[in-house]
């Protein structure tokens, strides 16, 4: 239970002790909220005192007189708008005044209750307020939890870039100190490490791109009819030095040309992601299939890899910023964090899914399905 | 006890950093033992006392440091722990390390830079060792 502020501000008692009366039990409870509002409603009855009980109350709504004896309704109007506080005010007349409605409109005033009202009519249009006041707690809660998103992402981020800087910083002191005594070729493991640094950090920035571009929106978005196998084969030539590297074989299965409406770039992210993970995480000599298939209105993609797999703990965090498995079978290989989390942003958009079925030291599944013949989100 | 004598344990799960950390350690003439995981390190802590552990903060989870640091100065009160982590900015994530309430539970007894100059380690190090032997 949530008690919201009231200040009534008139010249008359009878208005003040009536309205304190009415919502005295008076309780707001909708089912989309999850507490109920009950009313404190404190009274001043002029302007002057007003402002006071403002700076040292806090109120959350104030109901406002025009006509008072010393500073008129609208100047408290104004001195909130001045003074930035976030009051909902709903004046109080006794005649409609066009001009007056206009003015205390534009000062922020955010609803008129004529005089003489009655109790319903005053519940009425408290209930609206406070529907309000809790959509306004609920955006700023929302805007305070998505700057807390944010810190992380850039904490983490600050961390990924400064460790391999840090590594390649210690070698060329290490380098520059002679460690190793004086001949060059002492200190090959130390340049090859460097370079390895450097290597991941570009990817990492890379991805960090891919990243901006899926967050930043839709607008460069280019809608075309995109050939989905000649984007699969692609991210496969791409990738087929590092198979050959590893003895990995690569198998694309599909019936016909497969077409769907998307952005090709995105198409290729994603691709280029689950074929590269599948080749990296495999086994020496393993193999990867990539299938692709049309299925009740959906377009299927399946990249099934014979790697190392992974645990139900390790499958259900692998969608999040940055997190990258670490044990023993994956320490010797590099990666950005990034990469499985810009693919399940990419599939959102598309008002598509992705999944993950595993088995460790038998391999991975990811599944992914875009829905065809719609536009995206 | 003679600096050969000494056995200091170095986690890190950055391999550069580990192996760069155990050259320095190593040229100040302690022995060393490292690991790559929070894991790995409590395999060697099942058999091995060491004299000092210095631990990275982020490996496996983001707080592993702070929780190997926790199991050892159960099992091992006496062994001086550094935990050595980036710049302050990056520890908001699950702890703030200047919070003096996280600090008692986590029990660590430095907290130094990464990027701390050889000859700072080193008086860090002699210190919390001739602390534990006085």
């Amino acid at each position: 239970m949530s008690t919201l502020k009231i200040l009534v501000v008139d010249d008359e008692p009878g208005i003040r002790s009536g309205i304190s009366r009415i919502l005295r039990n008076f309780r707001v409870d909708y089912p989309f909220m999850d507490e109920a509002f009950e009313f404190d409603v404190i009274e001043a009855s002029t302007g002057e005192a007003g402002i006071e009980i403002i700076e040292s109350n806090q109120p959350d709504i104030l109901l406002l007189d025009n006509k008072l004896p010393g500073i008129q309704g609208i100047e408290v109007l104004e001195y909130i708008k001045k003074k930035q506080k976030s009051i909902i005010v709903v004046m109080i007349t006794s005649y409609a005044s066009l001009e007056l409605a206009v003015k205390a409109t534009s000062d922020g005033a955010y609803d008129f209750i004529p005089k003489p009202f009655t109790p319903q009519e005053l519940k009425s249009s408290i209930e609206n307020i406070t529907k309000r006041v809790f959509l306004k707690k609920m955006t700023n809660k929302l805007q305070d939890s998505g700057k807390q998103i944010r810190f992380t992402f850039l904490s983490v981020l600050s961390h990924e870039l400064k460790a391999p800087l840090n590594a390649i910083e210690g070698y060329l002191k290490m380098i520059k100190e002679r460690q190793n005594g004086p001949k060059l070729e002492d200190y090959d493991v130390m340049i090859d490490r460097s370079l390895d640094r450097i290597k991941g950090m570009r990817s990492l920035i890379l991805d960090l791109l891919d990243l901006t571009r899926v967050e930043s929106g839709k607008a460069k978005r280019n809608i075309t009819d995109v050939d989905l196998v000649m984007v699969a084969r692609t991210a496969m030539d791409t990738m087929r030095p590092y198979a050959i590297q590893r003895d990995v074989t690569m198998n694309l299965h599909h019936q016909g040309t497969i077409i769907i409406k998307a952005d090709a770039e995105e198409m290729e992210i994603i691709f280029n992601n689950l074929i590269s993970n599948a080749i990296k995480y495999n086994k020496d000599g393993g193999t990867v299939d990539c299938t692709l298939q049309l299925n009740e209105g959906c377009m299927e993609i399946n990249v099934v890899d014979s790697g190392i797999g992974m645990t139900p703990v390790e499958t259900d965090k692998i969608f999040d910023d940055f997190v990258r498995i670490k044990n023993e079978k994956t320490k010797n290989i590099t990666g950005s964090g990034l990469g499985l989390s810009i693919v399940k942003k990419l599939i959102d958009n598309y008002a598509g899914k992705i999944e993950v079925t595993s088995i460790p030291d038998q391999g991975s599944t990811f599944n992914v399905r875009l829905p065809i013949d719609k536009p995206c989100l | 006890m003679k600096p050969g004598n000494i056995t200091i344990l170095i986690v890190d799960d950055d391999k550069d950093y580990l192996f760069q950390l155990q050259t320095k350690v190593h040229n100040f003439g302690f022995k060393t033992i490292t690991a790559e995981s929070q894991k790995e390190a409590e395999e060697i802590l099942e058999k091995t006392k060491p004299d000092l552990a210095i631990l990275d903060l982020m490996m496996e989870n983001e707080d592993s440091g702070f929780i190997l640091c926790y199991k050892m100065k159960k099992k091992y009160p006496d062994v001086p722990i550094i935990i050595a982590t980036g710049v302050a900015a990056e520890t908001g994530i699950t702890f703030d390390i200047n919070d003096e309430n996280n600090r008692k539970w986590i029990k660590a007894d430095r907290f130094l830079d990464k990027g701390i100059r050889s000859e700072c380690l080193k008086e860090e190090i002699d210190n919390l060792l001739l602390k534990n032997n006085s």
